[in-house]
């Protein structure tokens, strides 16, 4: 079998797959970050616990009410992305006028307040979720047998991302959403609720975490802190990528997990902190991000 | 003499602690152009912004067709039928010139079609796929006055439009203001520019100091000339 630096070109090719899965969970996650961001200037400490929601949704539901993967995927990201507009209109609106630090602290004591809470109600352990059965099998990509649901949390992924860019770039909606960012109160002036907008777009955002965890929720542990130490990865990712910048978050999402696959072969010691290494050489380089506009 | 489109009593507006407008009072019939004139800082974008409730804080009463609009909020005066050309031009740099043009939602029933304004903006249609601050600062004028006309609003807050525009675009802009005026648009504008406002006006405010100091019917021009003369130095 050929070699790369004295390591099988199978195990690097599948390192590499591995790393576009944990790469489609930085894009997803960071995606709603950056809209989050770009749109309202907030800054969603809470985005962990979200996509920690959204996983437990899709677990609850299916234990108490026997709703099945599929419809979690649908229903769990419209009562996460809810809840999200709840927190807007109760909460977050009556910041936009203070510093981001303000934001920041609130979405950061919501994120505790719903860590502890799941932690104190479902303890520490975690539970798994079932693979859904037509999602089962396996996938023999000649180099590696990757499972077919991770394959599958790939393609989820990388749709849902640039569905999301899509409505964002290309509709009229995604016009509106733009123009928010660059002057809101002229936009308001033309007769758009720009306060709704701004409640929806915070649920639009938390609902792709969601959307996240619900994916996940098979592949992991389904616990109180699942969010925790994945969110700290997402925003590094996100100031990689460059604050705000949509397309810049779904690909930097992607190869960062790509390049993260790529290290736990060559030096598996770095692989837990090659991104923070990388967004303190971007930060050095190019402050504003890979994508972002300074 | 038809119904007042816009009255605007005692309104007193403020930036945050600074106090800008100290009880203005100002009437637009239906129909009619009015032009607001006045130095520079004397509160004209500021009475237009406090229209559409775009000041930190504002006082009296703004009726737009009867509706008191002093205690709602921006979206919701605009949906009375109202259309405003900021004086910066508000364009988005993120929108192509056709995103723009499409971005304000409908008003009424009665917003010019699309083609229709592509008839009178010619231009607009060419460069449609650009980048709405790609164009020049005529082309982005027009497009700001075209994506008001679309929504069909008949009440136009112009603030400056001619401002800035080589001499014949600023003749272009005349006519197409004598063309709105013709289809019975209310208009309200801003102006620096007195050579180009005095033609098209029915009647002139003039402000100092965040106060209204005169008012008067295009007829009696004439014999307001000295007076403008010391307030504008035209
Ligand atoms: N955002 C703001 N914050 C604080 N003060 C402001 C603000 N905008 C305007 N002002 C002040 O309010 C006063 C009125 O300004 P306004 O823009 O209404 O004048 P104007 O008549 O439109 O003049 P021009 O457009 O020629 O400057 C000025 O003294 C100005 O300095
Ligand atoms: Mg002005």
């Amino acid at each position: 079998m050929s070699e790369t630096f004295g390591i099988p070109v199978a195990v690097i090719l599948g390192q590499l797959t591995l790393g576009l899965v944990n790469g489609s969970f930085y894009a997803l996650l960071s995606l709603g970050l950056a809209v989050i961001f770009g749109l309202m200037g907030v800054v969603n400490f809470a985005h962990g616990a979200f996509y920690t929601l959204g996983a437990f949704a899709a677990l609850l539901g299916l234990q108490y009410f026997g709703v099945n993967y599929w419809a979690a995927l649908v229903l769990a990201p419209l009562a996460v992305g809810l809840v999200g507009v709840i927190v807007e209109r109760l909460f977050l609106r009556h910041l936009y006028q203070l510093d981001p630090l303000y934001g920041l602290l609130l979405t950061f004591g919501l994120a505790l307040i719903v860590e502890g809470s799941l932690h104190q109600v479902f303890g520490a352990s975690g539970q798994s979720y079932p693979v859904p059965d037509s999602l089962s099998g396996v996938l023999n990509l000649h180099f590696m047998f990757l499972p077919l649901y991770r394959a599958w949390v790939i393609v989820a992924s990388v749709v849902a991302c640039f569905g999301t860019w899509f409505i964002i770039e290309r509709t009229s909606l995604g016009a509106s959403l733009r123009a928010a960012t660059e002057n809101a109160p002229l936009l308001q002036a033309f007769g758009v609720n720009v306060p709704l907008l701004k409640a929806a777009t915070y649920g639009g955002g938390v609902a792709l975490a969601a959307l996240a965890g619900v994916l996940a929720s098979p592949v992991v542990l389904v616990n109180s802190h699942m969010g925790t130490s994945l969110v700290i990865v997402v925003f590094a990712v996100v100031v990689i990528g460059g604050m705000g910048s949509i397309l810049g978050a779904i690909v930097t999402g992607l190869a960062l997990g790509v390049i993260e696959g790529f290290t736990k072969v060559i030096y598996p010691e770095a692989s837990n902190i090659v991104v923070f290494i990388i967004m303190a050489l971007v930060l050095m380089i190019r402050p504003a991000g890979l994508f972002g506009k300074d | 003499m038809s119904a007042a489109l816009l009255r605007i009593n005692a309104l007193n507006a403020w930036y945050g602690e600074s106090h800008v407008l100290h009880g203005v009072d100002v009437e637009v019939n239906e129909g009619e152009v009015v032009t607001l004139l006045g130095r520079n800082g004397a509160g004209r974008t500021t009475t237009l912004r406090s229209v559409l409730g775009l000041v930190g804080r504002r006082t009296g009463a703004v009726m737009i067709n009867g509706r008191d609009a002093i205690g709602l909020s921006p979206h919701k005066i605009a949906r009375l039928g109202v259309g405003y050309c900021p004086e910066e031009r508000g364009i988005y740099s993120s929108l192509s010139t056709e995103e723009n043009l499409l971005l304000p939602p409908l008003l009424g029933a009665h917003g010019m079609p699309l083609d229709e304004i592509y008839a009178m903006f010619p231009n607009l249609e060419k460069r449609r796929a650009s980048r709405g601050t790609h164009l020049s600062g005529g082309e982005q004028q027009m497009l700001a006055l075209a994506r008001i006309l679309r929504t069909g609003a008949r009440l136009l807050l112009l603030d400056e439009i001619s401002e800035g525009l080589a001499p014949v675009i600023v003749q272009a802009l005349a006519r197409t203001i004598t063309a709105l005026k013709e289809k019975g648009y209310t208009i309200v504008m801003v102006e620096q520019n007195f050579r180009f406002a005095a033609p098209l006006a029915d009647r002139f405010y003039i402000m100092e100091r965040g106060r209204i100091v005169e008012g008067f019917a295009a007829s009696e021009l004439q014999g307001r000339m000295s007076m403008l003369h010391e307030f504008l130095g035209v």
